[in-house]
């Protein structure tokens, strides 16, 4: 009896935190759903989500998030690879991190300097005689900051697995005759999907719902989900309507979730 | 077991052609080419990011001379501070919570909602929480982005808790309640000493993601109120100033120490560790 006790009053503060900020939250969003820009009771929301243009931004988030999220692996793969063969590998990693733990911002106002119309990019294009280009607030410039972003998100998983990868399974794949091609397709990726799995879900959920990129670098041109979102509730105060997109994104990360599925990660 | 990799690895070491090396060394130039550019242009006195005319630490100067700015800083330092101590001890609490629940079902339930705010996108944590706090009527600015800071670094501490926790024999606490260890001692002696590393990770972690985070602070904070984050995302909007190039170096450094502070932290949390499994 007094077990009970004392253990129930170790759970009260973080029972109180998952009542409160993990339930609610979620509820309150799916009962603002239902709810008109007026505060009436009605299904308009979700009509309004199945009109085409919900459906075609919903559309182009997704493959911006997928353009995106396949970038970052074709990229990080590799990198991490080569990194694990590296000497001090953990501080290599370490400095392939720092730039994640730099404020999102700065980089992404960094890149407003470096794309922008008088921007070194552009020096460089004039030089080998390309010529200037309008670069800051095209689908590359978005494409190419996020996937800037992402990458550490996406290299730190792969190199997690990589790492506790049995190297004698190489080995073994070697003497038997393996090619590097087939030791790698064969062997080494499918021992390290896990950490693929897990790096793409770091990358693809943020990717549908990154806002401050698309306003900062895309210049409104690119629309995701997450923007709309926040258009909705911070400027057009239509909370109803943001709610409906934000239940749509919430079933998309569970989807995706359970699609890339059961994570053991022990970190 | 750590050893065997190790070495393993170092004999593969020479394959790494001269290719390889570039393409390491090109994605270490992409990654740290936006910050040194950033910095590089904070000494320019031209006022623009492209033409760089001649060195002045005037934006620095500015910088230092802005009370506003110095205030954001300040509100942004006790945000994080405080939001990480608040939920650096809840976590601990939850970590503890989910430790001692015996039955696996309610164990992952429990995990399951844990990580629910660590994989949700900011915008839906940020205008959830919008809608939670506007119903409670409680006015955005200072508390309002308190909360919701420990509310999302709580999940975070909790997981780098845990592992320390499962790491703990189990006879280690039937040893203490032995020899006469009640609960509290049990708690203050045994199981918080061996989770201290944990605990300062888990510090650590919310104090960097409550320094990083604008999405979340974006929704909560009202008008009255404003993080550090924020502030540079609506200076960004209205274009270029070297002021933010100044405020970056500056932060820049500052993640630099924090990187050397947490790699020894961690260093000396790994030899603690090879030294507990020798014995």
């Amino acid at each position: 009896m007094e077990n009970k006790f004392t253990r129930n009053i170790y759970m009260v503060p973080y029972a109180l935190w998952i009542a409160l900020f993990v339930i609610a939250p979620i509820l309150l969003v799916l009962y603002y759903s239902f709810f008109d820009i007026e505060g009436n009771l009605s299904l308009v929301n979700y009509q309004k989500f199945f009109t085409p243009v919900y459906l075609k931004m919903t559309l182009s988030s997704f493959w911006y998030a997928f353009l995106i999220t396949l970038i970052s692996l074709i990229v990080a793969y590799p990198t991490a690879y080569l990194l694990t063969k590296t000497k001090h590998k953990q501080l290599w990693l370490l400095l392939i991190i720092v730039p994640s733990w730099i404020n999102l911002l700065l980089k992404a106002y960094a890149f407003l300097g470096i794309f922008g119309t008088y921007g070194i990019t552009n020096s460089f294009l004039e030089v080998i005689g390309i010529g200037s280009q309008q670069i800051l607030f095209t689908d590359f410039s978005f494409i190419f900051v996020s996937v800037y972003i992402f990458i550490p998100f996406m290299i730190l998983p792969i190199f997690n697995s990589l790492i506790e990868l049995n190297p004698t399974l190489i080995d073994a794949a070697n003497d038997l005759g393996a090619s590097k091609w087939t030791t790698f397709r064969r062997v080494i990726f499918p021992l390290t999907i896990d950490g693929v799995k897990s790096g793409c879900q770091v990358v693809f959920i943020p990717a549908l719902s990154l806002f401050m990129l698309t306003r900062l670098i895309a210049g409104n041109r690119v629309i995701t989900l997450g923007t709309a979102i926040e258009q909705h509730f911070l400027v057009t105060q239509d909370w109803g309507m943001g709610s409906t997109i934000a239940v749509f994104l919430i079933i998309i990360m569970f989807l995706f979730m359970s699609v890339t599925g059961t994570r053991k990660r022990g970190i | 077991m750590s050893l065997e990799l190790e070495s393993g690895v170092s004999k593969l070491e020479k394959k790494i052609s001269p290719l390889a090396k570039g393409f390491l060394f090109l994605i270490f130039l992409v990654l740290y080419a936006p910050i040194f550019f950033l910095v590089f242009y904070s000494f320019n006195s031209g006022g623009t990011m492209f033409d760089f005319e001649s060195f002045t630490l005037d934006w620095y100067k500015e910088l230092f001379q802005d009370t506003r700015l110095l205030i954001i800083v300040l509100n942004t330092l006790v945000i994080a501070l405080l939001s990480s101590l608040i939920s650096t001890i809840i976590g601990v609490l939850g970590a503890i919570a989910i430790y001692q629940v015996k039955k696996r079902q309610t164990k992952n339930t429990l995990l399951s909602l844990n990580n629910v705010l660590i994989v949700s996108p900011d915008v839906i944590i940020g205008a959830s929480f919008l809608i939670l706090f506007t119903m409670a009527g409680l006015k955005l600015g200072f508390y309002s982005v308190l909360l919701s800071h420990v509310a999302f670094c709580i999940p975070i501490v909790v997981l780098m808790v845990l592992p320390k926790l499962m790491e703990m024999s189990p006879t280690l606490i039937d040893a203490a309640r032995d020899l006469g260890a009640n609960r509290l001692n049990v708690l203050t002696k045994v199981i918080l000493p061996f989770i201290t590393p944990g605990i300062f990770a888990g510090f650590f972690m919310a104090l960097t993601y409550s320094l990083d985070d604008f999405a979340v602070t974006f929704f909560v904070t009202g008008n009255g109120f404003t993080t550090l984050s924020v502030e540079i995302y609506s200076l960004a909007r209205r274009g270029i100033s070297l002021n933010i190039n100044a405020l970056s170096t500056l932060l820049f450094l500052f993640t630099i120490i924090l990187v050397v502070i947490y790699y020894f932290i961690t260093q000396r949390n790994n030899k603690a560790q090879i030294g507990g499994i020798r014995k």
